[in-house]
């Protein structure tokens, strides 16, 4: 991607991204995506389960089946309800959760949990924490907190530069102002900022960030939000963000992953999905935010998931709006909505060339948005 | 306890009211906040928001910034300290007690302890000679006391040193490493607890054989146990926090977790439980001196073992008694003032009302 085409991205972006999703859709299409489908994925996750004994002895199946690439340079949205594996998921990617099955592979080969390839593999790949309050210890001052990582991977020369720089980086200038001060003494976005400082002082390749705004009130959202965006485009970093808030995943995010009790079941660039969302459980998502594409607010009637016991068939089935209102018997899928697992969603092998899509477009499948649904799949000619 | 709250309290305000506006609602927080987790609250915000020309200019090397916070990390303290009377009281206790004892020798003879060099008659009653009179043999009992505080202190602050850090590194193993390891240590915590402590004590101070060393192991064995409970319900406390998971996630093994993050905020409790338990240690040392099982060395618990034994009480000579028994008094009083002390210091909770 050349230079100019970035400046053009960003500045473009920066006046759109305001607009809430319908009004967008309306306006045009959105600025193609950053990774164009020939960049090899930084970090995939194939096939991962992850399962938690829960007392008596049942298996809560927090993470189900999910395929998932990241790319250089491309921020990923994981979004969805409380409780429906998103934060186990990315602990999972980060390593501090081992995996039932499957693997994360980093850089094309898989993570192994010797404490040593871990170590290493933690220089590339950091957290970031929602909590920015917990997240620093409260005895440690901020040069303390930056300096960690450092410390940890003995890297001893010209700490305090790194340190300086990296919290310039992150926003707090001057930086010297801040080193001795403590977190309680800080503000929740500076806090956010040191934080967000902690883990670019190693040179990450890669940012995981876990709901990294929703403790921050509205007006230090937009600045921490602003600032991962900024390390993107001049770092390169990549970024999976954790968040419940679609909008944020609008305002940020490339592509959106969408998941529902341990599976991912939409998943393709934000744009795409938000506008045109086909899984019902995104429809209900989606139906709620302002300026919504989707004309009815939708209200998910049934109980929460518990992932100790996930439903047969589709695992929404119980809460599809799609299959209460008698549309997917229409559509002839009810039977299998109740019945038939779906397969998991594949991670993307090969992205149809980006077209950044004329939005009046109504066959969703073709540009990358790929879905697990009896009743989307029955509906569109080609299943995803 | 009230009182030293309410004027502590009025202390910091006056000084907030000094600061500007702004200043002061970036302050304004502290008292309620962590702050208690971090007693360099006010001296930190000037040292880094008001005086940060001076500060910044200071600050080349990592090592200058280290000790510019443990400079005023200690300078938070002592301010909160100095404000309890109570404390103060115990720690000027200690203090008098410490010189008394480490500049015995430029005052007195150690040699007038020996029975062949006693200075006085049978249980002279006090006189200006003799403040507190004299023993069976002739030896002054002020000499015996000061002398005797030597070994009773250093059993005390070694036993109790050994029993906290048993304890704090027990407790953190079973906290941090759960499984089978934390089921092995807290149940063989649990039986130490149920042991009776002094009768232990004996029996393993007449099983290794009488001295100061096996005195402090016997202690040191028999006290460890609250404090590894104590400290494991505080690790585990600890290791909930997210700062953890940060630390971990940026690459943390076991041994940074335990000492960059569990230990220095275990160190309160730690430093506050130590302080009391060489209290019970002193005691602890009195009680097995006194039933003969106390080195070769004088300490207080043997000055009242021989008082005892040479039929002090009959006599009546309450001049032999009382001094030892006051001295322990006087230091278990002093040490527990300090240690409560630092509880309310370190633990923002017991402070104020």
């Amino acid at each position: 991607m050349s230079g100019d085409a970035t400046n053009e991205r960003s500045g473009r972006q920066s006046e759109e991204r305001a607009q809430p999703p319908a009004e967008q859709a309306r306006n045009g299409a959105r600025p193609e995506n950053m990774n164009d489908g020939t960049a090899a994925p930084m970090l995939s996750a194939r096939d991962l389960a992850v399962q938690f004994t829960a007392p008596g002895g049942r298996v809560a199946r927090a993470v189900d089946g999910v395929n998932l690439d990241l790319r250089p340079g491309e921020i990923l949205a994981l979004a969805g309800e409380s409780g429906c594996g998103k934060t186990t998921l990315a602990r999972t990617l980060l390593g501090l959760e081992r995996p039932t099955a499957g693997t994360v592979s980093y850089g094309g080969s898989a993570l192994r949990y010797s404490t040593k390839a871990l170590k290493r593999y933690r220089r590339a790949v950091q957290l970031v924490l929602q909590d920015p309050t917990g997240a620093l210890n409260p005895r440690h001052t901020v040069y303390d907190a930056v300096a960690e990582g450092l410390r940890i991977h003995r890297v001893h020369d010209n700490e305090r530069d790194r340190v300086a720089d990296a919290l310039s980086r992150a926003g707090l200038r001057p930086p010297e102002k801040f080193f001795l001060t403590y977190p309680h003494e800080l503000s929740g976005g500076q806090r956010q900022r040191v934080v967000i400082a902690g883990a670019l002082v190693l040179e990450p390749q890669i940012i995981i960030a876990d709901e990294p705004v929703a403790s921050l009130d509205a007006s230090v959202r937009g600045e921490i939000l602003a600032l991962i965006m900024r390390l993107r485009d001049e770092l390169g970093l990549a970024a999976i963000v954790v968040t419940h808030d679609l909008g944020l995943a609008w305002n940020i995010a490339d592509r959106i992953a969408v998941m529902y009790l341990g599976r991912i079941v939409e998943e393709g660039p934000v744009d795409r999905v938000l506008t045109e969302p086909r899984h019902p459980y995104t429809r209900a998502l989606v139906s709620v935010l302002p300026n919504s594409p989707v004309p009815e607010p939708v209200v998910l009637s049934g109980e929460p998931p518990d992932a100790t016991e996930v439903p047969g068939g589709c695992r929404f089935h119980p809460r599809c709006q799609v299959l209460a209102s008698g549309l997917a018997e229409q559509a002839g899928v009810a039977d299998a909505c109740r019945r038939t697992d779906l397969p998991v969603l594949s991670a993307e092998t090969r992205r149809p060339p980006d077209t950044a899509g004329d939005p009046g477009q109504s066959a969703a499948g073709d540009t990358g948005s790929r879905v697990a649904c009896h009743y989307a799949h029955a509906t569109t000619a080609s299943p995803a | 306890m009230s009182g030293d709250g309410t004027s502590e309290r009025s202390g910091r305000r006056s000084e907030e009211r000094a600061q500007p506006p702004a200043e002061q609602a970036r302050s304004g927080a502290q008292p309620t906040s962590m702050s208690g987790e971090e007693p360099a609250t006010v001296n930190g915000d000037a040292n880094t928001t008001g005086g940060n020309g001076s500060g910044t200019a200071k600050l080349r090397s990592a090592r200058s910034i280290v000790w510019a916070r443990r400079r005023a990390a200690l300078a938070g303290f002592w301010r909160l300290y100095r404000v309890q009377g109570a404390g103060m009281a115990g720690l000027g206790i200690l203090v008098a007690i410490t010189l008394i004892t480490l500049l015995a020798p430029l005052y007195s003879d150690e040699s007038e302890l020996r029975a062949s060099n006693a200075p006085g008659g049978r249980m002279e009653s006090p006189s200006t000679e003799f403040w507190f009179g004299t023993d069976q043999v002739g030896r002054s009992i002020l000499t015996m006391v000061i002398w005797g505080a030597r070994v009773s202190l250093q059993v005390g602050l070694v036993a109790a040193l050994l029993a906290v850090t048993l304890g704090t590194l027990i407790g953190m193993a079973a906290a941090h490493f759960g499984g089978w390891i934390s089921w092995l240590l807290m149940r063989l915590t649990d039986w130490f607890i149920v042991l009776p402590n002094l009768v232990l004590a004996i029996a393993l101070v007449i099983a290794l054989g009488p001295s100061k060393v096996t005195i402090i192991v016997a202690i040191a064995l028999t006290s460890w146990a609250s404090t590894a409970r104590v400290v494991r319900a505080q690790t585990m406390a600890i290791e909930g926090r997210p700062y953890l998971e940060r630390a971990q996630a940026l690459g943390a093994g076991h041994w940074h977790q335990m000492t960059r993050h569990v230990l220095p905020n275990l160190m309160p409790l730690v430093l506050a439980s130590a302080t009391l338990q060489v209290s019970s240690a002193i005691l602890a040392e009195a009680s097995l001196s006194f039933l003969g099982l106390g080195g070769p060395e004088m300490s207080w618990g043997t000055i009242l073992e021989r008082a005892f034994s040479a039929g002090a009480i009959s006599v009546g000579a309450w001049w032999y008694m009382l001094p030892p028994g006051l001295a322990i008094l006087l230091v278990v009083l002093a040490f527990t003032l300090c240690g409560r002390a630092m509880e309310v210091v370190l633990n923002p909770r017991l402070r104020g009302n």
